[in-house]
């Protein structure tokens, strides 16, 4: 492979490319399922329709935002219930209490959200590996059991938002979708842009070896330090429209790590470290919950099962299957180097 | 008769190789030296040996018994042991709980506490220092002693002069007939020519993964050997 | 006094949360592995007392004696399949293998035990106590924890100290290729170790048991409080972890005198304190491997 390319730089020009030919065409397919799930609520869907589809993308959103940590910046988190409670709160916070309604207030409560990851990041960051997990999950707890403390945010028992009363449940629940439609589809290219970005080749490189990355100048705390904020500013996201959907925050379960523990289901079962990876998992997840849930525990037993069968057997997940180990990338996030005119024919391609 | 056979063997990294189909074979008691600029692969070629690389073509027979399957730990048992590169002390170990974990398999034999410390006697007065506080020759005198705590019948030696003082060196390559006289066969790396050609009864000289020069240190010549070295 | 009363109740708490912390810590300082499953496995111990008493009448100390031996076998089998496994994939692997198998556990045992709250019953020596001063009562049985959790700390001390099994331990936590090379089989010491931390755990899940009503989601707790104890005390020191084991209990207890209901709270912001001005711990070990 390598002496090919090699031997190709010496006769034929070579083209560093990052879109593929199947970029194109998912480009296209996605930009299609957009526009159709934007006029959905005119057209085909429910008011149940859409507020499942809410959950789901929110899973998208989760299962990037823990794909993000942990795919790219290497950081298995078991904590990222704590921002999702604090997008939870601060939506509500800020819609009903600052009174500046439901929009404004899901970008307040991200900012929230990051903030704190931040302040928590110097704490965090002296752990590592799976005690860093443990680590998250403790701050976690401590920020649950530092909100059940406030009156104001309805200590132990929770808060409804209010800021929709009034509004037509159709109007309600189709701005709640659209809001939620707009958010995973930021999230998501917000995600690959920084995965992307010159900050994301290091990523990448931290991910793949911290110490190398560290003597070719990668700022390594700075970047996962970068990573942990913006994860926390997703889940915050995701917790603001989990609120929005349900109009009722309660401590014990936006904070629950079992939201944690979906995200990494999400993300082992369509695959780590590929954007399209969660995304898939997401809709994996999300169709599993609908059609096994009544199974109750056992549910959560089989989930677990197969999250560990994948991690050991098939680590790239659904989506590395799906796409042949990697060869199809709607969002292609690395270089390809590609000799000379034959290109044209794409036949070097997928 | 030969005691190592090293038959044709080929040994990657990933997708690098780093030993092309060499063959080497060490007779009982006698001392081989291997040499060899970086990277010709002569630490790959003792890791091989001592079961911490796998061949993927070629056999490694010892005592006539192919053991290129065999899992490292399996090999000390059978009298293979290695004085690994860098000497790989025991950090939170005292030197001579380093030494003890070198006895682990309890081969019988000539070497114990008692004779490590009479051929390496600046070992018996540090005992107690832990590993990570030692100094370089402490280390690799204990690096030398635990392998030896294992009465090996193959002593596979990496490198030992690698960072040490000539004066240091000199002391530890001086218990090296001492061993050789418990019947000991050794086969030792040495980046130092001349260290090397003063210590072995054979000498083998490896330009990258491969065997360029045979013989014995009196047969050979300066030039052969400098020509052998640098592929010139 | 009734301060000086929660201390003595935080110590004698500190020697069951030590006994948790000592396997977490012990599975970690030989193959940097850390376990998720800690704590749901701590429950499984606690529920195999639970039925054993139930079921056979034994009296609760005595189910120890099977428990432990089950726990240990139970620890080599899942080094043995699942751990050695986990530990040659990807560095993640080991993380989200321990998390799912925690999952799986807590959901297993809420199909079998359902949710509700249960306890090992230990008859009168649940209440019955030493009167120290007027004000300091003694609990029997938290005394009897502490005092096996000092015991058991020991011995595990003294058996990596002088023991060549425990030796070669050490030696493969410094070094495992090193270790190898000198005829340690690294995936025996991996399983012993295992077995050992499981061991500890069937006997701290057993004292969890009798001490407390437990259901089977108290497994995440238990994990945080045994994380919490070995960070407090400083990896790779067993004392350090009985240690950060009293300190979490004392936080805990003195705590929920202070401020009834936060007592878990407090002990977190210990931790916390412990993490930003010594993150090394409090009596860390002195050499790093």
């Amino acid at each position: 492979m390598s002496k090919s390319l090699a031997g190709a730089a010496v006769t034929q020009t070579v083209k560093v490319r990052r879109s593929t030919r199947s970029s194109y065409v998912g480009v296209a397919v996605f930009a299609i399922a957009i526009a159709a799930l934007a006029i959905g609520p005119f057209a085909f869907l429910t008011k149940g329709n859409q507020q499942n589809l809410v959950t789901l993308f929110t899973y998208i959103i989760l299962g990037t935002m823990w794909n993000l940590l942990a795919g790219y910046g290497g950081m298995v988190s078991i904590g990222q219930q704590a921002f999702i409670g604090i997008g939870a709160y601060g939506i509500v916070y800020a819609a009903d209490n600052l009174g500046v309604g439901p929009i404004i207030a899901v970008p307040i409560a991200m900012v929230i959200s990051g903030a704190i990851a931040y302040l928590v990041s110097f704490l965090a960051f002296r752990l590592s590996g799976g005690y860093f997990a443990i680590g998250t999950w403790v701050i976690a707890e401590v920020i649950k059991l530092v909100t059940t403390q406030i009156t104001a945010l309805g200590a132990g028992s929770g808060i409804s938002l209010t800021a929709f009363a009034g509004a037509k449940p159709e109007i309600r629940i189709a701005t709640v979708y659209w809001m939620a439609l707009a958010s995973v589809v930021v999230a998501v290219l917000v995600t690959y842009l920084l995965i992307r970005s010159r900050l994301g080749a290091g990523f990448t490189a931290l991910r793949d070896d911290p110490t190398a990355a560290a003597t070719l100048g990668v700022h390594v705390t700075r970047s996962k330090r970068v990573i942990w904020v913006a994860a926390a500013m997703g889940c915050g996201l995701a917790g603001a429209l989990l609120a929005a959907n349900t109009l009722r925050v309660q401590p014990d379960s936006v904070y629950s790590v079992q939201l944690t523990a979906a995200m990494i289901f999400i993300v082992v079962i369509g695959g780590i470290g590929t954007i399209e990876g969660p995304i898939v998992g997401a809709i994996v997840y999300f169709a599993l919950e609908q059609y096994l849930s009544d199974l109750g525990a056992w549910y959560l037993v089989i989930l677990g099962s197969v999250a560990i069968i994948m991690v050991l057997f098939l680590p790239q997940g659904l989506w590395g299957l799906l796409s042949g180990k990697g060869r199809i990338q709607l969002f292609p996030t690395g270089y390809r180097l590609i000799s000379g005119p034959p290109i044209a024919e794409g036949s070097k391609e997928s | 008769m030969a005691l190592l056979e090293v038959d044709a063997i080929d040994v990657h990294y990933g997708d690098f190789q780093a030993i092309y189909g060499l063959s080497i074979t060490v007779d009982e008691g006698e001392t081989l030296a291997v040499i060899g600029a970086n990277g010709a692969g002569k630490s790959t070629l003792l890791k091989t040996i001592a079961g911490i690389n796998r061949p993927r073509v070629g056999e490694v027979r010892f005592d006539g018994a192919n053991i290129s399957g065999l899992a490292a730990h399996r090999r000390v048992p059978l009298g293979i042991s290695l004085t690994p590169e860098g000497r790989r002390i025991f950090p939170s170990l005292t030197l001579e709980e380093n030494l003890l974990v070198g006895g682990h398999t309890k081969r019988p034999g000539y070497w114990n506490l008692t004779t490590v410390y009479e051929t390496f006697p600046l070992l018996a007065d540090r005992r107690s220092r832990l590993g990570v506080h030692a100094s370089g020759g402490e280390q690799q005198a204990t690096a030398i002693g635990r392998a030896l705590m294992s009465n090996p019948r193959l002593l596979l030696l990496d490198e030992v002069s690698l960072g040490l003082a000539p004066i240091v060196v000199e002391n530890i390559y001086a218990a090296l007939p001492n061993i050789s006289a418990q019947g000991t066969t050794v086969l030792v790396v040495e980046q130092d020519v001349n260290q090397a050609l003063k210590v072995a009864n054979r000498v083998h000289c490896l330009l990258e993964g491969r065997s360029v020069l045979e013989g014995k240190p009196a047969e050979l010549s300066r030039e052969q050997i400098a020509s052998a070295y640098f592929g010139i | 006094m009734e301060w000086a009363n929660a201390i003595v109740q935080g110590v004698l708490l500190g020697g069951l949360y030590a006994l948790l912390a000592a396997g977490l810590s012990l599975m970690f300082g030989v193959m940097r592995l850390v376990n998720l499953a800690h704590g749901a496995l701590a429950i499984v111990a606690a529920y195999a007392g639970l039925v054993l008493v139930q079921k056979t009448g034994m009296p609760p100390f005595a189910s120890i004696v099977i428990v432990v031996p089950l726990m240990a076998i139970l620890g080599w089998v899942l080094q043995r399949t699942l751990l050695n496994t986990a530990l040659n994939r990807q560095a993640l692997a080991p993380i989200l293998v321990t998390f799912g198998l925690a999952v799986i556990i807590q959901n297993l045992l809420l199909e079998l035990f359902t949710a509700d709250n249960q306890s090992i019953d230990v008859g009168s020596l649940a209440s019955s106590s030493i009167q120290i001063t007027p004000d300091i009562a003694i609990g029997v049985f938290p005394l009897i924890t502490f005092i096996v959790g000092v015991l058991v700390i020991g011995l595990l001390q003294q058996y990596l100290a002088r023991t060549a099994t425990g030796r070669a331990m050490r030696a493969t936590s410094d070094d495992r290729e090193a270790a190898e090379l000198m005829g340690i089989d690294n995936k025996y010491v991996y399983s012993l170790a295992t077995a050992i931390s499981l061991g500890l755990v069937g006997i701290a899940g057993v004292f969890l048991g009798i001490r407390t009503q437990f259901n089977p989601t108290f497994g995440d707790a238990t994990l945080i409080f045994a994380f919490e104890a070995v960070i407090i005390g400083g990896l790779g020191s067993l004392w350090g972890t009985l240690a950060g084991g009293m300190i979490l209990g004392i936080a805990q207890t003195v705590g929920a005198q202070a401020f009834p209901s936060s007592g878990v709270l407090l002990g977190h912001v210990v931790f916390l304190l412990v993490l930003a001005f010594r993150p090394t711990g409090l009596f860390p070990k002195v050499v790093n491997g």
